[in-house]
């Protein structure tokens, strides 16, 4: 009798959670027809924002690999002094209040700020915003991808005539990809739903710094169902990036096997 | 083919590896793990640099510590074997022995191992064997001055690993190269290289061929890492013999010399097992009760009191030796050998 008792409150307790998980998805889905909401896609409100979403998501991202891939590297592989307070200092904008990260990039980047550059409210400024609220995310991810490469095959790389660049490019990263990937994976959900530090640093100029999240602010008193129809287009994007995470993670899982597996030789 | 020459200090957590090893024919380093048999390897590769020393093939200089000559891993021709292979598992089995050099000999190397077969499957597919000789391959590929050779069998099943040596062997015998391999099995050493060297915390405790370690150990350390039996004792000369008094007071009569406190140490292949004492011209004799008998291959280990005797399956039979028996084991005077403690 305990038992089921204990059984039925787990039973309840998943059955509130995902309820509660899926109910908004599924009422922007079937508060108006889904004719209704394709229809508003062509809204030049949407395309504007879907179209500076894109290219500064990409702009951002870009920055966020080719910037973070080698610091991760670096954090993961050497040890210094001041690698812990290092560490820390790519983790600090995961815990601030985007708002904070917006008056913060504001002040530092403003005509009065500490590097007094004309960069606040241009698209500029949302690609900085956007990688500085999801970098942490890519890097964080890919320090712990590189830790996980084994040491040996490196000394392996070496010894076999490569030197360290060139072990980067052809082990490590290879190795280190399916961590990478679903680090990144995280960086562009993120990015793409970034609002707060945004609307702070680079304001909601349609065409110029509206992206979508900042779209559906901006359209909530004027059309609503533009903002039901962007949040859709969000959710569509955001499952596909969430399947892209799965498959990553099962990337990293068939290439870390290294167990012995006597299966018959896959050439006859 | 130029010798390797190494004379290094390198510092390690609890000792410092302190060698002195010139290396022509195959040259296998036997020890406990933890001796810094290891880390020996990785000095002479370039992956961990010595304080002191120096290290060079002939006449080209890979390290010296007085004049600052440090190559790296990448500008040292090292062929490195390393224990679990490290083979790379994104790559397929050429795309692997290609990463250490490419050209025609590639597929020579594939045939000669016998891995051509083999050339599109990836690591994780292969057998503990077929992974070894690839490794092989790919350290071949790199076109070496030296062999390293990291526990070279230990990550293979016991029944895998009498083939892979028989091979290992005989791709070393071709190759010659300068080798250095490193064990904890001393058969394995024995089997693999010409001389080996006893390896403890990092120093070398004898160097010679198999043959010279087990007929002349100088400690116990040695003589139980070689498969011998050692019994500790006092002894003394009388009538051109030396009778060894163990702890129990059993005498054990050796044509060695030696006086005061010595180790009696004799094979397990010398002893012999009978029900009853022998009437023949053995010396020495051992009545215990059997406490176990393990088959290995063809032969049959069976410990009885102090000693460990090795005999044939056969024989085993024909005795019918089981756990528990009261059995004679004897040896002569002439296979005691003696170490002065």
């Amino acid at each position: 009798m305990r038992r089921a008792a204990f059984f039925g409150a787990l039973l309840v307790a998943t059955v509130v959670v995902l309820a509660f998980f899926a109910l908004p998805i599924i009422a922007i889905f079937t508060h108006v027809s889904p004719v209704t909401l394709a229809k508003q896609l062509t809204n030049p409100v949407v395309d504007d924002a879907l179209l500076v979403s894109l290219k500064t998501t990409l702009l951002a991202q870009a920055l966020v690999l080719l910037l973070g891939t080698p610091t991760a590297y670096l954090l993961a592989t050497r040890r210094f002094r001041g690698r812990f307070l290092a560490v820390t200092v790519v983790e600090l904008p995961l815990v601030l209040p985007p708002a904070v990260a917006g008056i913060g990039l504001l002040v530092a980047f403003g005509r009065m700020g500490l590097l007094k550059t004309s960069i606040p409210f241009t698209q500029t400024a949302v690609t900085l915003a956007v990688a500085f609220v999801s970098g942490p995310l890519y890097v964080r991810a890919a320090i712990a991808a590189f830790e996980a490469v084994d040491p040996t095959f490196v000394d392996a790389s070496r010894t076999l005539g490569a030197g360290p660049a060139r072990t980067f490019f052809r082990v490590v990263l290879p190795l280190a990809r399916g961590g990478l990937a679903a680090g990144e994976a995280l960086a562009v959900a993120r990015g793409l739903g970034e609002f707060g530090a945004t609307i702070m640093f680079a304001g909601s100029l349609q065409r110029v710094t509206q992206t979508l999240p900042l779209a559906i602010y901006a359209e909530f008193d004027v059309n609503f169902d533009v903002t039901l129809a962007i949040s859709g287009l969000l959710v569509l994007i955001s499952a596909a990036i969430l399947i892209a995470l799965k498959v990553a993670s099962t990337w990293t899982l068939s290439l870390q096997r290294s167990g012995f597996r006597f299966a018959p030789s896959t050439s006859t | 083919m130029d010798a390797l020459t190494a004379a290094f200090r390198l510092p390690l957590r609890s000792f410092d590896v302190d060698l002195t090893l010139d290396v022509a024919g195959t040259l296998a380093l036997v020890g406990p793990s933890g001796a810094g048999k290891s880390s020996t390897l990785r000095a002479i590769a370039g992956l961990a640099r010595p304080t002191t020393g120096r290290i060079a093939l002939g006449s080209s200089v890979w390290f010296d510590a007085a004049s600052g000559v440090f190559l790296r891993p990448e500008e040292r021709r090292v062929g490195f074997l390393f224990q679990e292979y490290a083979l790379f598992p994104h790559l397929t089995v050429r795309q692997n022995v290609e990463y250490g050099g490419r050209g025609a000999r590639i597929d020579e190397l594939l045939e000669r191992l016998h891995i051509g077969a083999l050339e599109d499957a990836r690591p994780g597919d292969l057998s503990g064997g077929e992974r070894q000789r690839v490794a092989l391959a790919r350290a071949l590929a790199r076109e070496p001055d030296v062999l390293l050779l990291d526990e070279p069998l230990a990550a293979l099943d016991p029944h895998t690993r009498d083939t892979v040596r028989v091979d290992l062997r005989a791709t070393l015998r071709d190759l010659a190269l300068p080798a250095l391999i490193v064990t904890h099995d001393f058969v394995d050493a024995a089997a693999l290289a010409d001389q080996v060297g006893v390896i403890v915390d990092g120093r070398l405790v004898q160097l010679g061929s198999p043959e010279e370690l087990i007929s002349a150990p100088v400690s116990p350390f040695v003589a139980r890492f070689a498969g011998g039996n050692v019994l500790h004792g006092h002894a003394r000369r009388s009538g051109g013999v030396t009778a060894v008094e163990l702890a129990d007071r059993t005498l054990v009569i050796s044509t060695d010399e030696a006086e005061g406190e010595v180790a009696a140490i004799v094979y397990p292949w010398e002893l012999t097992l009978a029900r009853a004492l022998p009437s023949d011209s053995s010396q020495n004799h051992v009545q215990a009760h059997v406490t176990s008998v393990v088959p290995v291959a063809n032969r049959v280990r069976v410990t009885l009191g102090a000693v460990t005797a090795e005999v044939t399956a056969e024989s085993a039979a024909r005795l019918g030796v089981r756990e528990g028996d009261l059995l004679v084991a004897s040896w002569k005077a002439t296979a005691t050998r003696l170490v002065q403690l």
